[in-house]
């Protein structure tokens, strides 16, 4: 696109957010500030991701975009789009192509491998905030790897519910070292994050931060010994590919109760129908 | 059958086309010109300059134009345009004391060197709709050249550095000049901010949200006890020292807004009785907003000052996280996007919390 850098950021803004890339990378899971710039797009449409990306993509990369694990979600279009337009790289739909993944609230069922990147788009990313609401307070408990506060209340959840009553954007140990929110991913998708061969981004632009997890690092999901961290299941199978093993949405489809339970991941979806032809 | 939710970059291209009709109305309608924008609804213009962050009239009329009168909306334009453009340097200080003055009140002497000048203020307007305005009489309207104020020859001193000669008023320590100057457009928020990370957060922060809270400390959540000592509205000129000349040029004159509250202060163990400041500079004409820029600046320098922090309005985190509308609009409109996975999340954990409970669906 003329009258625009490669990627739209100026090359001074990508090495600034490079550095903390860097640094994400070398202290897993520990939430580094950046000087997040305004993008284009609105806050909360993915303005970390997008400048991760924009930090890490290079002309021979292939982008995939996602959003609630689809590609043709609007928001998914508009990002595909944005970078199409301002790098001109080849984009594609298949998990297995992507060099560059930038997804919101989902990861791919197809495993991820090495050399690729996924770029989490992250609206809050503190993990401890809904418990204190200081930023002062919270940087410091990090500091200190006081977590007590966190356990307390996954405990009390259990007392009060027979269980942890958090089904997404449930908290991790990064290393054995930072707690993290692993943004608002299903539950379902957290033992994806752990010993992942890829290299795992998380951008949050509105808060300016970055953080990351380098392939192969152990991520555990918080838990208690005989309250074991478990993931959703469904009863039913993928109405349109058969899966039994994919996250499954839930389409309501007349005014009667009816629902049609499909894949979250439409690039899995369709790759499973194509097998079975 | 189901029918996949497709958006499709045919869906957004017939949205953005339906957008730019609706921007556009009846055609039939003369389309509005920048000029128009810019000379008549300057204080839109003035608003967007001073939360955008960019002072350029004619950039703030376009944005106010594309948002169809959205001036967050214009606000996200601008900045998003300006964190573009390159950052050449830091000006000097302004010297509000040397402004080209067309309004000048302060509430806390009858009189004083320089004189009260009342300018164009809404203050002691009757709210009674001028319909002539509205049918094209526009000249009845206004009926004859008003009558202005002799400029100042001299500058026009400060009200509270007549203060501060008695020592009724704290010192404001000129920073270092030597020193970086912060900027808060390249750096993130970090606690406890400086003053000047502090000032630019508020200046650029929501109107509606600073009046707020600034109304709040007046109704005793952070009382301050604050006299509007000084409003001033006026052209200020903006000077550069290149290294290489190592003199000032004046690069621009611009017009601000400028408002120095005057606080009461009991004391404390360092400090004497004394008067205490809050400070608002905003560009263009914004008086609301720098007044209560100024409350705000002042509520949140409780603890330098030892004042115990209880209220919103003193807490930093609160105040600087969630002034900013471009933030704040974002991610509010931002529930519009679809949530599918994690509402579905949801539904098994609902599910089965009430299955557990021995609760089925309704008969």
């Amino acid at each position: 696109m003329s009258g625009y850098n490669f990627a739209y950021l100026d090359e001074q803004t990508k090495r600034m957010i490079r550095r903390a890339i860097l640094k994400a990378v070398a202290i897993p899971g520990y939430q580094v500030p950046f000087g997040s710039r305004e993008m284009p797009l609105s806050y909360g449409w993915g303005t970390g991701g997008v400048q991760v990306t924009a930090a890490v993509i290079g002309p021979d990369d292939v982008l995939k975009v996602i959003d609630q694990g689809a590609d043709d979600t609007t928001n998914a279009v508009s990002i595909r789009r944005f970078f199409a337009r301002t790098t001109g790289v080849a984009t594609t739909r298949r998990t297995d192509e992507a060099t560059l993944i930038q997804t919101r609230h989902r990861i791919p069922e197809t495993p991820l491998r090495e050399g690729q990147i996924v770029v989490f788009q992250v609206p809050i990313p503190e993990p401890l905030r809904w418990l204190e609401p200081h930023e002062a307070e919270t940087r410091k408990m990090h500091a200190l790897e006081e977590y007590g506060i966190m356990h307390v209340r996954l405990y009390e959840d259990i007392t009060l519910h027979g269980r942890v009553a958090t089904s997404y954007d449930y908290p991790v140990r990064v290393n054995g070292r930072y707690v993290m929110r692993p943004s608002p991913i299903p539950k379902f998708d957290n033992p994806k994050l752990d010993r992942s061969p890829a290299l795992l981004l998380f951008g949050a632009g509105r808060e300016k931060r970055i953080y990351a997890v380098p392939p192969y690092t152990s991520v555990r999901s918080l838990d208690f010994e005989d309250h074991p961290f478990t993931i959703e299941a469904w009863e039913q199978a993928c109405g349109l590919c058969g899966s039994r093993e994919s996250f499954l949405d839930e389409v309501i489809v007349d005014d009667k109760g009816g629902r049609l339970f499909v894949c979250s991941d439409t690039d899995h979806c369709e790759r499973r129908r194509e097998g079975a032809r | 059958m189901y029918v996949a939710v497709k958006g499709g970059e045919r869906a957004i291209e017939e949205a953005h086309r339906l957008l730019a009709e609706a921007r556009r109305g009846d055609p039939a309608v003369a389309e509005i010109t920048l000029d128009q924008i810019e000379q008549q609804l300057a204080l839109a213009v003035d608003r967007v300059m001073t939360e955008g962050s960019l002072y350029d009239r004619e950039l703030a009329a376009l944005a106010i134009k594309q948002a169809r009168g959205d001036l967050l909306e214009a606000i996200l334009l601008l900045r998003a345009y300006r964190t573009t453009l390159p950052r050449f340097g830091v000006s000097e200080p302004l010297d509000t004391a040397a402004m080209v003055i067309r309004r000048r009140v302060s509430a806390i002497f009858k009189d004083l060197p320089g004189g009260q000048i009342l300018g164009p203020t809404f203050d002691y307007t009757h709210r009674l709709l001028d319909f002539d305005l509205g049918n094209g009489h526009e000249e009845r309207a206004a009926s004859r050249e008003p009558e202005r104020a002799e400029a100042a020859i001299e500058p026009m001193p400060r009200v509270v550095n007549l203060l501060d000669r008695e020592g009724l008023i704290e010192t404001e320590e000129p920073p270092d000049a030597e020193a970086p100057v912060d900027d808060l457009t390249r750096e993130p928020l970090r606690f406890p901010a400086s003053r000047g990370m502090r000032l630019q957060n508020l200046a650029r922060g929501d109107e509606g949200f600073l009046l707020a809270l600034g109304y709040s400390t007046q109704r005793g959540y952070g009382r301050n006890h604050p006299f509007a000592g000084e409003i001033r509205l006026g052209a200020v000129e903006v000077e550069v020292v290149p290294a290489e000349l190592g003199f000032g040029i004046a690069v621009a004159a611009i017009e601000v807004t400028e408002c120095q509250m005057v606080n009461q202060f009991k004391g404390s163990a360092s400090a004497p009785p004394q008067f205490t400041r809050g400070y608002g500079l905003v560009f263009g004409e914004a008086e609301r907003k720098v007044m209560v820029m100024a409350l705000v600046d002042r509520a949140l320098r409780g603890r330098e000052l030892g004042e115990e922090p209880q209220s919103p309005a003193q807490d930093e985190e609160f105040v600087l996280y969630h002034s900013d509308n471009v933030e704040a609009s974002g991610f509010v409109q931002h529930l519009k996007l679809p949530h599918y996975v994690d509402f579905q999340s949801e539904l098994v954990l609902v599910r089965n919390l009430r299955a557990e409970r021995g609760v089925g669906p309704r008969p």
